[in-house]
C-alpha cells in the first residue's frame, strides 16, 4: 500500500500546452468518450458501481450509488453539477487538474452526464479561480468545436449542454444544495434535505452533484474496467487519490497515491519530510480543516483511507493534509482555524451563526490571555450544542476539530490559561 | 492580520456605495447574454454582478438596480446576494486589491509576517486602501493555493510562494 506504479490523473499535468486541444488528442484525450458513447449508460453506471469508487469532495459517498438515485423515467430535465468550489482549507488537488488537465476533467464530465442521460452539465467553479476557470472555459469551447458538446454527440444521438458558472466568494457553495442555491441566482443557503438533489435539484430538477476529482477517474474507470480500480488501494477505499500537502513540509504540493498510503510515507518519502529537519512533527490535519487534528504518536502508523480516519474520529475529507512542526502553538492554530468557520458561516441556522462566532471568540481570548478554565467547559458545551443541530454540517465541521484542539491538546490551552497568554507569543514558525 | 483585530467578529457592516451613473449599454447587453446561457434568468444575477464590478470596480447601487430590473427581481434581492458573497466589492477600492491568504497552511508559512510587512511597506492597515487609491490590503481565507503558501490573490491573479522580496516586486510594478 503506497506509491503508485504509474501516474494516473497526473499524468499528462506537467506539458504545458494545455489549451492545445490537437496536443490532448494526441495524448489520448476524448478516446474514452467515443467508447462510452457506444455503450448503454447504465452499464457505465454499473462499472462506476462495482469500481466502489467514493466521492473524492470530502464525504466519501459512493458514487455510483448515487448515480442510481437519478429517475429513470421522468419528464424534466436531468442535470449533472460539477462541484469545482474547492474550498475547504489545505485542499487544491480540484485547480491542479482543472489548470493542467481541463480536457480530462470534460471528458470525465461528459461520460458521467451521458451515464446519466443529463442534458446540462453546469461547472460551480470558486469565483477566486479565475485562471481554472479561463482553462476550462477555452477546453469547452474547442470541445464545442469538436462536437464532443452539443447536439448529437459524436453520432450517438445524446445532446448535451456545458454551462461554467462562477462563484463570487463563499465557502459554503461548496454544500451541495447552497452550491444549487447559488447558481439559481441566490444567497447561498444550503436546502433542507430530504428531498435530495436527485429528486429535486437545480429548478426543482433532477440533479446528481459530484466533485472535479471523482468525475475526472471516470474515464480511467471505464477504459480499465472497474478490477483495475479495485485493485488499488485497500478494500472499500479502492483506488488512487489525491493527497493535497501542505504546512511545514520540504516539498509540498499535490501527490498521488494509492488510498490507505501510511501517512508518514507520505510525508517523508513524497514530501522530503520536514521543511526543517531539526524540528519534530506536531501534529497534522489529515483532511481539510473541517476534520480533527492528530497528535504526532497518532500520525506514526496512519493509513490515509476513508475508514481509518473514520474509525479514529477524523477524516479523511478533502484529502487536505496540514502538517505542524513543534513550533506551533495549538491554540493559535485552533484559533486560525475557527476564525475560519466564524468568518464562513452563511448565518441560516442560529446554533452555527452564533455558535461559530462564539467558540472563535473562546479560543482567541485563550490565546491572547483573557482566558478561564472555565472558558474551556463553556467551548465544549458551545459545541455539543452545534453538532448536528442545523440545515447542513457545517457546524460540525466548525465544532468537531474544535472539540479535537481542546481533547488533545489541553495541557497547552491550561498553559495559556495560567500564563495568561501564549507561551510561544504566537510566532508561526514558516516565516520567511 | 493586526492584533488589535484578534477575538474580534470578523462581521463587518455593508456599506452600498453609489456610483453615480448606471452600466453602460455595453455592459448591459452582456448582462442580456448572459441572461440568454441559462435555463432560468435568475441563475444570471452573479454573472450579471460580474460584469458590473468588471465595468464600474464595484456593485454600484446604480448597477444593481439595472440588474433586479433585467433579472425580474426586488433591489433588496440583489442587495441580499451582493452583501453575501466576499468577492463582490460595494463600495470602491483601489486600482488593485491585494487579497493576503491567512488561513491555516499560509499561517503556518508565514501569512501573519507578510501582512505586517505589506501594512508597514504600505502605510496602512488590513481593510484600508492607499491615499493616492493605488492598493487596496485586505485578508482572505483559504484559497486553495495551500502548497505553495504563503500567497495573495492580486486582481485575476495568484502570487505564490511569496517572500517580501518577492511580494514588493510585484507591488512596486503596478502603479
Amino acid at each position: 500500500m503506497g506509491a503508485l506504479t504509474e501516474k494516473v490523473l497526473l499524468r499528462h499535468t506537467s506539458h504545458d500546452d494545455q489549451t492545445d486541444l490537437d496536443a490532448a488528442l494526441e495524448r489520448g484525450a476524448y478516446q474514452v468518450l467515443g467508447k462510452a458513447l457506444k455503450m448503454q449508460p447504465d452499464a457505465l453506471v454499473e462499472e462506476v458501481k462495482k469500481s466502489g469508487l467514493r466521492g473524492r469532495g470530502g464525504a466519501g459517498f459512493p458514487t455510483g450509488l448515487k448515480w442510481t438515485f437519478m429517475p429513470k423515467e421522468t419528464s424534466k430535465p436531468k442535470y449533472l453539477v460539477v462541484n469545482a468550489d474547492e474550498s475547504e482549507p489545505g485542499t487544491f488537488k480540484d485547480r491542479l487538474l482543472m489548470e493542467r488537465d481541463p480536457h480530462l476533467c470534460l471528458e470525465g464530465f461528459l461520460i458521467s452526464a451521458f451515464a446519466m442521460k443529463a442534458s446540462v452539465i453546469f461547472i460551480y467553479i470558486r469565483g477566486e479561480f479565475v485562471h481554472p476557470w479561463r482553462m476550462l472555459d477555452e477546453a469547452i469551447t474547442q470541445a464545442r468545436a469538436k462536437g464532443y458538446i452539443g447536439k448529437n454527440v459524436l453520432g450517438s444521438g445524446w445532446d448535451v449542454d456545458v454551462i461554467l458558472h462562477r462563484g463570487a466568494g463563499a465557502y459554503i457553495c461548496g454544500e451541495e444544495t447552497a452550491l444549487m442555491e447559488s447558481l439559481e441566482g441566490k444567497r447561498g443557503y444550503p436546502r433542507l434535505k430530504p428531498p435530495f438533489p436527485a429528486s429535486y435539484g437545480v429548478y426543482g430538477n433532477p440533479t446528481t452533484i459530484n466533485n472535479v476529482e471523482t468525475l475526472a477517474i471516470v474515464p480511467f474507470i471505464v477504459e480499465r474496467g472497474a478490477d483495475w480500480f479495485l485493485g488499488i488501494g485497500k478494500e472499500k477505499n479502492a483506488g488512487p487519490k489525491l493527497f493535497c500537502m501542505s504546512g511545514h513540509l520540504k516539498r509540498p504540493g499535490v501527490y498521488e497515491a494509492e488510498l490507505g498510503i501510511p501517512l508518514m510515507t507520505l510525508i517523508n518519502d513524497q514530501c522530503g519530510g520536514m521543511l526543517n529537519p531539526a524540528r519534530k512533527l506536531k501534529a497534522v490535519i489529515p483532511g481539510g480543516s473541517s476534520a480533527a487534528v492528530m497528535t504526532a504518536a497518532e500520525c506514526a502508523d496512519l493509513p490515509m483511507d476513508f475508514d481509518t480516519l473514520a474509525a479514529k474520529g477524523s477524516m479523511l475529507g478533502s484529502a487536505g493534509v496540514m502538517v505542524m512542526d513543534e513550533s506551533v502553538c495549538m491554540v493559535r492554530a485552533c484559533e486560525r482555524v475557527l476564525k475560519f468557520y466564524a468568518h464562513e458561516s452563511c448565518g441560516q441556522c442560529t446554533p452555527c451563526r452564533i455558535g461559530a462566532d462564539w467558540i472563535y471568540r473562546i479560543v482567541s481570548r485563550v490565546e491572547h490571555g483573557g482566558g478561564t478554565t472555565a472558558d474551556l467547559d463553556t467551548l465544549v458545551s458551545v459545541c455539543d450544542g452545534m453538532v448536528g443541530k442545523t440545515i447542513c454540517v457545517f457546524a460540525d465541521a466548525a465544532a468537531l476539530p474544535a472539540k479535537s484542539f481542546v481533547a488533545k491538546f489541553r495541557n497547552e490551552f491550561l498553559d495559556h490559561i495560567s500564563m495568561k497568554g501564549c507561551p510561544t507569543k504566537g510566532i508561526p514558525a514558516g516565516a520567511r | 492580520m493586526s492584533a488589535a483585530a484578534e477575538g474580534q467578529a470578523p462581521h463587518v457592516g455593508i456599506r452600498f456605495a453609489k456610483a453615480g451613473r448606471g452600466l453602460t449599454e455595453a455592459t448591459l447587453r452582456r448582462i442580456d447574454e448572459a441572461i440568454a446561457r441559462y435555463p432560468e434568468k435568475r441563475s444570471a444575477l452573479l454573472p450579471a454582478l460580474w460584469l458590473a464590478q468588471q465595468e464600474q470596480g464595484f456593485c454600484s447601487l446604480e448597477a444593481q438596480e439595472q440588474i433586479a430590473e433585467k433579472i425580474g427581481v426586488s433591489p433588496a434581492f440583489v442587495a441580499g446576494v451582493v452583501s453575501f458573497y466576499t468577492m463582490y466589492h460595494t463600495q470602491p477600492v483601489g486600482r488593485h486589491v491585494v487579497d493576503v491568504c491567512t488561513t491555516v497552511s499560509c499561517w503556518l508559512r508565514g501569512s501573519d509576517e507578510l501582512v505586517g510587512h505589506l501594512e508597514s511597506s504600505l502605510g496602512i492597515k488590513v481593510g484600508q486602501t492607499t491615499p493616492d487609491g493605488r492598493i487596496t490590503l485586505r485578508t482572505v481565507e483559504c484559497l486553495g493555493s495551500c502548497g505553495t503558501a504563503p500567497m495573495c490573490q492580486i486582481g485575476d491573479d495568484y502570487h505564490e510562494d511569496l517572500t517580501f522580496a518577492k511580494i514588493d516586486k510585484i507591488l512596486d510594478g503596478m502603479t
